[in-house]
């Protein structure tokens, strides 16, 4: 395909529900300990939203800041793609509850499943839909809310996640500009979809009174596992992006990969031999916000001027499916 | 450098542990204090030194030095 444009960032915005839950609050729910959590994840403490909020609330808010950073009005909009697996609904689209509650309506919006992955995904898709001209501003926004989908008895999991949404506007850059999408790439391995899955709740196991008692609506997942895995995907997605441009760990500002655990990002930080000073780590204040860490500590980075114009950065990321994914951008 | 000598280095090195606490019986999770996570960077340490793939359900069954010593060498042999 023949690129008419090249696609920017134009904005980010990140939300994070007020409550927090730190390890020693985690100590009176189940059996675990601060340290335990601490040496095994590298997280400290995760926000929690509130009974009345949904993953869409969380997007408008993050959504709001991502307009106002990049300068636009929400009426410049053209297509909104949400990344969930813990939207306001089995259906319809949290991306139309989104584009409702910003007041926009008659162009596309849609949800993508893919895991932690989903804003790689998201990124990916709003790249071809800007270079091949159809759009000119795209809002993509991670948001989850998968402590309302944890199996709070699992002292594996329930530590893990965190709620909270990263809101990015997607632009068609200028010919002048030095922003822009260099080259991503996705992936997904099949065999591997049930390591990390919602079992109850879809047509292969409909919601019954026995699938909830048994806590099947819950994220059930083999953590050990998916270690290896993440780690493989996520240098292999990384290579591939880098090599396909020419370019080293070296020529890369910063590395942003998904904050699932301190010990995966250790590791594929180790594998890929970079600047532990380049890898970007937010993991110990909100845990694994899955497809919403990314674009999180991106927002995070550029808010803190860690991130600036100009900057070379590369993500990486792996989830449920499993699917991996990479992005290298000039911010 | 033999199977067990090169075996030996990565624990030491992996785990932080001396190398006389490396013995043939020695668990690696009662004995050399390594977490569930250590165990898996332990065996993807293994794969890329002697470039195999050790599957899931065989990693599974190495707890202890001597046996994934007996193992690897198996499975280059």
């Amino acid at each position: 395909m023949s690129i008419k444009y090249y696609a920017k960032i134009s904005g980010t915005g990140m939300y994070v529900p007020d409550k927090i839950l730190t390890n020693s609050d985690l100590e009176k729910i189940v059996d675990t300990s601060d340290e335990w959590i601490k040496t095994r994840t590298g997280m400290s403490e995760r926000h929690l939203a509130a009974d009345d909020q949904a993953a869409s609330d969380l997007a408008y808010e993050a959504t709001l800041k991502a307009i106002k950073a990049a300068h636009i009005r929400s009426k410049d909009i053209d297509m909104i793609i949400v990344a969930t697996i813990s939207g306001d609904h089995p259906f319809p689209s949290t991306a139309c509850i989104l584009q409702q509650k910003l007041g926009l309506k008659d162009f596309p919006a849609f949800d993508v499943s893919a895991g932690c992955t989903g804003w790689i995904y998201a990124a990916n898709i709003a790249k071809q839909y800007i270079e091949n001209g159809v759009a000119k501003n795209i809002l993509i926004v991670g948001v989850e809310i998968l402590t309302k989908i944890t199996n709070w008895k699992d002292r594996g999991t329930c530590v893990l996640f965190g709620d909270g949404a990263g809101a990015t506007i997607i632009s068609r850059a200028e010919e002048k500009d030095i922003s822009r999408f260099i080259d991503s790439e996705l992936s997904a391995d099949g065999t591997h979809y049930d390591l990390l899955i919602q079992n109850a709740g879809g047509s292969r196991m409909p919601a019954t009174k026995e699938t909830v008692k048994e806590n099947l609506h819950t994220v059930y997942m083999e953590g050990n596992k998916i270690f290896k895995n993440a780690v493989r995907s996520m240098y292999s997605a990384c290579d591939i992006v880098l090599k396909r441009n020419h370019l080293d760990v070296h020529s890369i500002d910063w590395l942003i990969t998904h904050q699932a655990n301190l010990r995966i990002i250790q590791a594929l930080g180790k594998k890929m031999k970079i600047d532990e000073k380049k890898v970007i780590i937010n993991i110990e204040k909100y845990a694994n916000t899955s497809s919403a860490t990314i674009p999180m500590a991106l927002d995070e980075a550029i808010r803190n001027k860690k991130i600036r114009h100009g900057d070379i950065v590369l993500m990486a990321s792996f989830g449920a499916g499993l699917t991996s994914g990479s992005l290298l951008i000039r911010i | 450098m033999d199977i067990k000598t090169k075996v030996t280095n990565l624990i030491v090195e992996e785990l932080g542990v001396e190398i006389g606490e490396v013995t043939l019986e020695a668990s690696f999770i009662e004995d050399l204090g390594a977490d569930s996570l250590d165990t898996v960077e332990l065996i993807m340490k293994f794969e890329e030194e002697f470039d195999i793939d050790i599957a899931d359900d065989d990693a599974e069954g190495l707890t202890t030095v001597g046996k994934a010593i007996e193992y690897l060498e198996k499975q280059l042999s």
